[in-house]
């Protein structure tokens, strides 16, 4: 990976194979004034603030599936099991990850192999999300090693769980700041049987995501939902939407979904292949993956929002975007400049939703505020809850926010 | 702050008997749920803490008199009543703060009561407790049907909220059996599941955001009327956490559009362990259908008796299988899972023809714990197993009961292996009360044994707290503990629940 793309600089680097490796390490190090950066494949390397820390710890090592029941649709792995060994096997199984695995390695210029680990970690869900729920929604348990280096689970195998506080959900997203991740436990559902892609041609953003609230508040459980404006991936404004289902009902739904969609424009159909690569485009932000100069912002809003919002900030500045997730999730491109047009897109928010600075050069991802600045109260709060699992602050400091 | 209460609060308690009213009831029980000892200088300061509260609210929100207070004194875990100090029903998030404010300035326990249907306790106060309650915050705040959110205040109840948006037809996914009375607030609190969260899962999974009410009267903000959030995941350790971060005023939930039509279809098997190898093939097949409920033979004649829903007589158990979607959708999942309940030797199918029959065959569901409670006492246990693991714990359950001589209906959510076996027993005779709790244990054991968890969707709250050590580590419990203290550091807010007693101090 280009230096200029590593998040963390480090001093040494070490690959514990054992959660009792890892937690005599973390034992050992703040008498040994050790920090550590934690990493999984390097894969999602790049997101986050740059910091410094003594030794790199990579999980790579402590990998393998340690329960799967197919009939359960349940799966356990240690956390620096590759995604790709997930996936195989549950392709086997006629299975699926709801929350819809995708692969930011070219958006993001890394290379590698993405852990699950390091997904859970920096929690990105793909396309599906928008029906199916998040990652988070279907992380049931997990294992990690505290900055105590105590040992420390949460969650379980079995499906619904109230017993004690979710420290699950906080494990997802956090960047490894709380605790080293060991093992994960998955929920997961059937693999659709089938599948078809209903798209609308030339659309403006906000009769797109007015077509595609419309397709989603239908009965017909669209899978996902997004629009390319023109230029983004084809010549013409393209706004698709995915039905995934038994054959017979995906028969009748394409049908009434394009009838519910008729009044937008006449309804193509996207089939087989064709579907299967255009929504992992999409996923994986390949509109974005050609021109790495540029900065990349997520953006989370509301739908109904979503297409002022870009508005108003296309009127400051030159921009390249499209949507996913009904229009709920702004991916947008834009220069690299002083600020990356950080001030611009988070005031257009006006405090609902969030921005997060994907990609941008470590010296900008240290200038600008990379996660949605905390109001004080969140402030005090996050920082309480990290000093609470890690109070030596031994676990990639910084990385989300500069004083964190 | 009331005069020279601060600076003592901390310092002396005194021990009251722990069941029932001290001052109607003592030491009858054979076994006894343990409550904090009390703050006697709480207790010693009453009128001072009274003429503080009646500072943050107007009168009609305040409630101090002993026969008004008496309604607050327990919740659907009626074996244990304590009196609160007060009960306060503010009418705004700013007036929650104030209450909250106040109350720890003064070091003053605070118990959050949504609509009291907290089958683990959760809303049980002491005598030394203010009960916030949240039941005049009840109006719909906003519905947006582009985005498919609506905010409400946290008081609203869980019906009302599907009721809202019901002529749009849309719907609020969790549905937990109280959804007519239970509030959103104590739904957020718990974590509540229903009988449909297989497919839209539960509470956790469709909230947005959240107002809320730290204990030192700060007002947040979590979430939004977007997805994810930027951060850590505050909305997931809020919801859940049994009224012990903070108070929630407001939510932003995700509301659906309802299917086609939907349609439950009963199947009535010789044993549990038929329909139990059921459902484990249902699921394995592929098929996910909106629910999977099971009721034994017990559970059968009980609801029967009181829903008249035409349920079998004759079977050993039965499944309710809801199937959703268009009229073909619907015939032809439902061939499939016939298909594979032919397979299990079911002896009995039958299909709701109209939206009355499907409305009957859910209504003696839905009222299983209230006809239970009909015929006898009961306590209703939560455990969720895996699912391969069912018809063991069933069969296991079983001996566990009659092992101490009482009876258990068998109704709850095996698609996601939510057990609830309801433990009959007479109230008034304190032994049985002693074995069914005993009993009551001996099966969540087990289900932590067979890689479960102590409960699925009803919380810990002071029924389940003292088995906690039995699924989680000291470390894990510390390491919850320490989170628990980021909010509330005084252990003012709902303090006898979801911890152990002891070893508090080490967190």
């Amino acid at each position: 990976m280009p230096r200029d793309l590593m998040t963390s600089s480090v001093d040494s680097v070490i690959s514990p194979s054992s959660e009792q490796e890892i937690s005599d390490l973390v034992r050992q190090a703040p008498s040994q004034q050790q920090t550590f950066a934690l990493t999984g494949g390097g894969t999602h390397q790049p997101i986050g603030r740059p910091f410094k820390a003594k030794t790199r710890m990579a999980i790579h090592d402590l990998t393998g599936i340690t329960l799967y029941e197919p009939r359960e649709m349940v799966l356990s792995a240690q956390a620096g099991t590759p995604l790709s060994a997930i996936e195989t096997i549950l392709a086997e199984h006629h299975q699926i990850l709801p929350f819809e695995y995708v692969d930011y390695r070219s958006v993001l210029g890394t290379t590698g192999e993405a852990t699950l680990g390091g997904l859970v970690a920096t929690h990105i869900s793909g396309p599906r999300r928008i029906r199916l729920g998040a990652l988070r929604d279907h992380v049931i348990g997990v294992r990690f090693v505290n900055g105590r280096g105590e040992i420390i689970k949460s969650g379980g195998r079995v499906m619904k769980n109230v017993t004690g506080l979710d420290l699950v959900k906080l494990m997802c997203g956090a960047y490894g700041t709380l605790g080293v991740l060991t093992e994960v436990t998955l929920k997961l559902l059937p693999a659709p049987k089938a599948f078809i892609s209903l798209a609308l041609d030339g659309l403006d953003d906000a009769q797109a995501i007015v077509a595609l609230s419309k397709a989603l508040g239908s009965p017909f459980e669209v899978s996902a939902a997004a629009h390319l404006p023109a230029g983004v991936m084809y010549n013409q404004a393209v706004t698709v939407m995915r039905l995934e289902n038994w054959p017979d009902a995906i028969a009748h739904r394409t049908t009434a979904l394009s009838q519910l969609c008729s009044s937008f424009g006449k309804v193509r159909l996207i089939e087989g292949e064709a579907s299967l690569n255009l929504w992992r485009a999409i996923g994986n932000v390949m509109p974005f993956a050609a021109d790495q100069q540029q900065a990349v912002w997520r953006v989370s809003t509301a739908p109904s929002r979503a297409a002022h919002v870009v508005r108003t900030i296309a009127h400051s500045r030159p921009i390249r975007h499209f949507y996913d997730w009904g229009g709920g999730l702004i991916w947008i491109a834009t220069a690299q400049d002083q600020d990356c047009g950080a001030g611009v897109i988070r005031a257009a928010l006006e405090g609902q939703g969030h921005a997060t600075l994907l990609r941008a050069s470590s010296e900008q991802r240290s200038a600008i505020d990379v996660f949605e600045p905390l109001s004080q109260a969140h402030h005090q709060l996050v920082e309480r809850l990290k000093l609470s699992f890690d109070p030596h602050r031994l676990f990639n400091p910084h990385i989300m926010y500069r004083t964190i | 702050m009331v005069e020279g209460l601060a600076e003592q609060h901390s310092s002396r308690y005194v021990e009251l008997g722990s069941r029932h009213n001290p001052e109607d009831n003592k030491g009858d029980h054979v076994t006894d749920i343990a409550f904090p000892a009390l703050n006697a200088t709480t207790l010693s300061q009453r009128d001072a803490i009274i003429a503080g509260l009646a500072a943050c609210v107007s009168a009609d929100c305040l409630i101090t008199s002993e026969d008004e207070r008496r309604a607050f004194e327990t919740d659907a875990l009626t074996a244990y009543r304590r009196m609160p100090l007060a009960v306060v029903l503010p009418r705004s998030t700013e007036e929650v703060a104030k209450v909250l404010r106040f109350c720890h300035e003064n070091g003053v326990r605070v118990v959050p009561r949504g609509a009291g249907t907290s089958l683990a306790g959760g809303a049980i106060p002491q005598e030394d407790a203010v009960v916030i309650g949240v039941s005049k915050l009840n109006k719909i705040l906003d519905v947006n049907y582009p985005d498919r959110t609506i905010r409400v205040q946290a008081g609203v109840t869980n019906l009302s909220i599907t009721e809202a948006v019901m002529s749009q037809g849309f719907f609020y996914a969790p549905d937990p059996s109280s959804q007519l009375a239970c509030t959103i607030a104590g739904n957020i609190a718990m974590n509540s599941g229903g009988a449909h969260c297989l497919k839209y899962g539960v509470t956790t999974n469709n909230v947005l955001g959240l107002r809320m009410v730290l204990i030192d009267g700060t007002i947040i903000d979590v979430g939004g009327d977007y997805l994810d959030s930027s951060g850590l995941d505050l909305l997931g350790v809020i919801i859940g956490s049994e009224g012990q971060l903070g108070i929630v005023t407001e939510a932003t939930l995700r509301i659906l559009r309802s299917s086609e039509g939907a349609r439950p279809v009963l199947f009535g098997f010789d044993s549990s362990e038929e329909a139990g190898e059921a459902v484990a093939a249902i699921l394995s097949a592929g098929i996910i259908p909106v629910a999977i409920e099971f009721m034994d033979k017990e559970a059968i004649h009980i609801c029967e008796a009181f829903a008249k829903a035409g349920y079998p007589l004759d079977v050993g158990a039965m499944l309710i299988v809801e199937v959703e979607g268009s009229e073909a959708e619907m015939e032809s999942q439902l061939a499939m899972i016939v298909d594979i309940a032919r397979q299990h030797h079911v002896r009995v199918i039958k299909e709701s023809r109209s939206a009355l029959e499907a409305a009957l065959i859910w209504k003696g569901r839905k009222s299983a714990f209230g006809a239970t409670g009909r015929v006898a006492d009961y306590i209703c246990m939560d455990g969720t197993v895996p699912t391969s693991q069912l018809s063991y714990v069933l069969k296991r359950t079983g001996e566990i009961v009659a092992s101490y001589g009482l009876r258990v209906a068998n109704v709850f959510h095996a698609g996601d292996g939510n057990m609830h076996p309801l433990i009959l027993y007479n109230v008034n005779d304190p032994l049985e009360q002693a074995k069914a709790e005993a009993a009551g244990n001996d099966i969540l054991k087990l289900c932590v044994e067979v890689g479960g968890c102590l409960t699925g969707e009803h919380g810990v709250g002071i029924e389940k707290r003292d088995l906690m050590p039995v699924q989680f580590s000291a470390s894990d419990l510390r390491q919850q503990m320490r989170v628990r203290a980021v909010f509330d550091p005084q252990w003012l807010l709902n303090p006898a629940k979801v911890f152990p007693l002891q070893g508090r101090d080490a967190a």
